[in-house]
């Protein structure tokens, strides 16, 4: 028992270090660098700042390039998140909650549909043409509706399991009550729904605010920016400005932070299910 | 919980006895399914079913004109282009069944009794919320042939480290390398949920039997796990086949088209106006996924029933 638990500690250890090495470094090493001035940044060296501490300099120069072209940014982000998830998790919602209630002759076609969604890679210059069609190309309710098209797949996958879990007692004692569709939906399913809502909020919201490729093929144009394409413009412009591309990856990466501090445990249940047969 | 599988073949919900057919009906109607579908469909169903008409025209929004199979000729021909199909082969399989290994393999250290648990799961996981943009500009600079970090890292033991993304022949396993650093704590956590579901009585059963750990890995983790492994083989497949951002961040496909995958080439083509040829490789990229993904699914679901 004891050298078991010694042979244990030395392996801990040995992962500590390990981890430390790889995954640490790489975060420490983009957190000092945006401490420092341009010329210090340049060595690409991994120490804390010696000439200057510059950290703050660096946050006020990100916000004015390009005319405050972040604050736009952030606010883009913002809206195409809270709008694109909150529309996804109630249209979702719905189709999880019939399918799930009801054996219907579309649930095989809906399975069908519903893995298509998350296998098949979408077809970026016919989408264009159809959002051009339909007078939604470079606008902002058309990249809203490109995520809640492409990310509805895994959220009715969600739902519709966990509606599976919920007795159907409770429906039926308010169908006995004479609730319609809609209340029973809203008033009983989706309180009962609360922890697999914040789940896919919380996942899907990780999701398109990092998102990269869609706000760049369908979204175009400076003013429209969203955050991750911020990267993108000052990448060419900063050249070898470390220090300011870096500053900017920090203040982006701090939404999901908070996120991940708050919704630890939404998170990780919902990437893992799956993992587990049930 | 759910698993991918039960998509696939579409197991039917268990009707309970007790539903009264068409009136339990009305209060689950078929409109619910309306706005939805609605979206899906104009969004997602038209443009891909469109695709499979304009990959065989030269095409520029202005004017369209049907060449036939040319695109997907030009596509297998051009070595600039071929080399995008072999690459997305070669990312979205390497970086699959390391994911898987090394995802199973921390796994079982993070679940076994190994002290600072919290703190290793924390630091595997952060990756996979940081932007893949940010990850990709992150390793641009410490992965620099003269400045980086891990080139100086290798100089101060003796080793002249390579040009990580600037030598053509080790570009794309530098991306891989990287995408792999992303995306190894999502795998682990995976594993982490499918071994924690594991019944301890199985090992208990067989460790009276005098089965040592090795055997006990082979013998009860692997197989029970598979829940598991069916889900990180199909994510890492179809995110490792369609990966597009990293490979942007990191080397735009660069130097020359080394680097290029499918995803790379179809934004290229489309930057440069051959909007047919852009979408003739959306449709091999829809090809390659639907010709590996379905197979290893289908044959993955078989096996878990089996047991």
């Amino acid at each position: 028992m004891k050298t078991r638990s010694i042979r244990g500690h030395v392996i801990g250890i040995i992962a500590i270090l390990v981890s430390a090495v790889i995954f640490l470094v790489p975060f420490a090493f983009l957190v000092v660098t945006s401490f420092k001035n341009v010329q210090e940044a340049s060595f690409l060296d991994f120490t804390w700042p010696r000439e200057q501490f510059a950290f703050w300099e660096n946050v006020v120069a990100v916000f004015q390039t390009n005319d405050f072209q972040l604050i736009t940014a952030f606010i883009n982000s913002g809206i195409l998140t809270v709008s694109s998830v909150a529309t996804m998790v109630v249209l979702s919602a719905m189709i999880g909650w019939v399918v799930s209630r009801r054996a219907s002759r579309w649930n095989g076609l809906i399975n069908m549909l519903v893995l298509a969604g998350l296998i098949v890679p979408p077809a970026v210059v016919p989408t264009i043409w159809v959002l051009q069609g339909l007078g939604l190309f470079k606008t902002m309710p058309g990249l809203i509706l490109i995520e809640v098209a492409f990310g509805m797949s895994f959220c009715i996958l969600l739902f519709r399991a966990f509606v599976g879990t919920i007795p159907k007692e409770l429906d039926e004692a308010a169908i006995l009550d004479g609730a319609g569709p809609l209340r029973l939906f809203f008033q009983v399913g989706f309180p009962l729904l609360r922890s697999v809502i914040v789940t896919v909020i919380v996942v899907q919201a990780v999701t398109v605010f990092n998102d990269f490729a869609n706000p760049l093929y369908f979204l175009p144009g400076a003013e429209n920016a969203t955050v991750q394409l911020t990267l993108y413009n000052f990448q060419s412009q900063y050249q070898t400005s470390w220090n300011l591309l870096f500053t900017d990856i920090l203040l982006i990466t701090v939404p999901p932070l908070i996120m991940y501090i708050f919704f630890n445990r939404q998170i990780v249940s919902g990437l893992t299910a799956g993992a587990v047969k049930g | 919980m759910t698993t991918l599988g039960q998509v696939a073949t579409g197991t039917p919900t268990p009707r309970r006895r007790r539903s009264r057919g068409p009136l339990a009906n009305r209060s689950y109607p078929h409109w619910f399914l309306l706005p939805g579908a609605a979206v899906y469909a104009v969004l997602f169903i038209v443009p891909t079913f469109a695709s499979f008409f304009f990959a065989f025209t030269r095409w520029n929004f202005f004017s369209i004109q049907f060449i036939g199979f040319d695109n997907f000729v030009t596509f297998f021909e051009d070595p600039q282009l071929t080399r995008g199909f072999t690459n997305t082969l070669i990312f979205g399989v390497i970086t699959s069944v390391v994911k898987v290994a090394l995802g199973l393999v921390l796994a079982v250290l993070l679940t076994s009794g190994i002290f600072a648990r919290g703190y290793l799961r924390a630091v595997i996981f952060f990756p996979v919320l940081v932007s893949t943009i940010g990850v990709g500009i992150t390793f641009r600079a410490l992965l620099d042939p003269y400045d980086g970090l891990v080139n100086k890292s290798l100089a101060a033991i003796g080793i002249q480290g390579p040009g990580w993304l600037t030598d053509p022949n080790l570009a794309i396993f530098s991306v891989i390398g990287v995408d792999i650093w992303k995306g190894i704590g999502l795998a682990t956590l995976i594993y982490m949920a499918g071994i924690v579901a594991i019944p301890r009585d199985y090992y208990e059963a067989a460790s009276i039997d005098g089965a040592s750990g090795w055997k006990n890995f082979w013998s009860i983790t692997v197989p029970l796990v598979m829940p598991a492994t069916t889900t990180v083989i199909i994510l890492s497949l179809i995110g490792g086949l369609r990966s597009f951002d990293l490979i942007w961040a990191t080397t735009r496909g660069g130097p020359g088209f080394a680097s290029d995958v499918i995803a790379s080439v179809i934004y290229k083509q489309y930057q440069a106006g051959y909007y047919g040829l852009s979408t003739a490789g959306n449709v091999i990229l829809f090809l390659v996924v639907a010709a590996i993904v379905l197979p290893i699914f289908v044959w993955l679901n078989r096996k878990q029933t089996d047991l």
